[in-house]
């Protein structure tokens, strides 16, 4: 039964994140991709990772996209000047369409030469539990680095769009 | 769940694929990031895959890892778009091209 849902998931995750791919819209396509991870999430949890899951939905389809969302609002784009309304057209495409084709068939080949990956994945739970124990016992110096970077991500950011409105306006207060 | 470690990667390789040919084909810079987000969820699939396989957390721990530096890039980066967009009034990556040798 689980393993007839992973394939569905997987099919509405490729379709989905398909249709991201060719829309026109922006926000089309990040609602698309809303979907792709929600598929995903429930994959994770098949896999065993109900907190990966959950983490996905809550921080990349709640948080990330709808930043995504908030930026495409804020542009205020309208539909004629927008950056690609007629989309890539097939002279675009056709040199990626067959790399991206000559990537999946050796990825398809070397999956067939290597014995390990015929593996069956097992039936397998980690809770919430043994996860926040491996990731502040084993992972903790890591934690740290990773809370760094966000503290510098927050500060970049800042920087980036405080220098814009600086420029606006020469002789404003600092 | 039982089903083929390989099957999860031909999954995981169709998506990167995708967010691969979305980074070169797309001229949007919003579609553009949208497409390295494709990318690192793929990523993201193939550690929670093989943290399954081996009956391992470190995979796991290594996607919560993951979706730090996304968030962290993705705030950066769409902040960056925002502020070429006040330069040229445009996020067409073909206006961005004054490094061109």
């Amino acid at each position: 039964m689980a393993t007839w849902i992973f394939y569905i998931l997987g099919a509405v995750a490729v379709v989905a994140t398909a249709m991201a791919v060719t829309r026109r819209n922006p926000v089309h396509s990040v609602i698309y991709l809303v979907n792709s991870f929600f598929a995903l999430a429930m994959i994770f949890y098949l896999l065993g990772a109900p907190l990966v899951a959950a983490w996905e939905v809550i921080i990349y389809a709640g948080a990330i996209m709808v930043l995504f969302l908030f930026i495409i609002m804020m542009l205020e784009l309208s539909p004629g000047e927008e950056a690609d309304r007629q989309g890539p057209g097939a002279l675009q495409w056709l040199p990626v369409l067959l790399l991206g084709a000559a990537l999946l068939t050796c990825t398809l080949l070397l999956l067939q030469l290597d014995p390990a990956a015929g593996q069956a994945v097992p039936n397998w739970y980690a809770s919430p539990r043994d996860f926040g124990y491996v990731l502040f016992h084993e992972y903790a110096l890591a934690v740290e680095i990773v809370s760094f970077q966000l503290l510098f991500a927050a500060v970049g950011a800042f920087y980036v769009g405080r220098a814009a409105s600086r420029e606006k306006q020469p002789g404003g207060q600092q | 769940m039982i089903v083929p470690f390989q099957h999860l990667l031909i999954l995981a390789c169709i998506l990167f694929l995708l967010g691969l040919m979305t980074v070169l084909v797309r001229r949007n810079l919003i579609m553009i990031l949208i497409g390295v987000e494709i990318m690192l969820n793929a990523a993201g699939l193939v550690l929670v895959g093989a943290s399954a396989l081996w009956q391992q957390l470190d995979g796991q721990v290594m996607v919560i890892f993951l979706m730090a530096l996304t968030s962290a890039e993705v705030s950066i980066s769409l902040a960056m778009v925002v502020y070429l967009n006040r330069r040229k009034k445009t996020i067409d990556v073909r206006a961005f091209d004054e490094l061109r040798g």
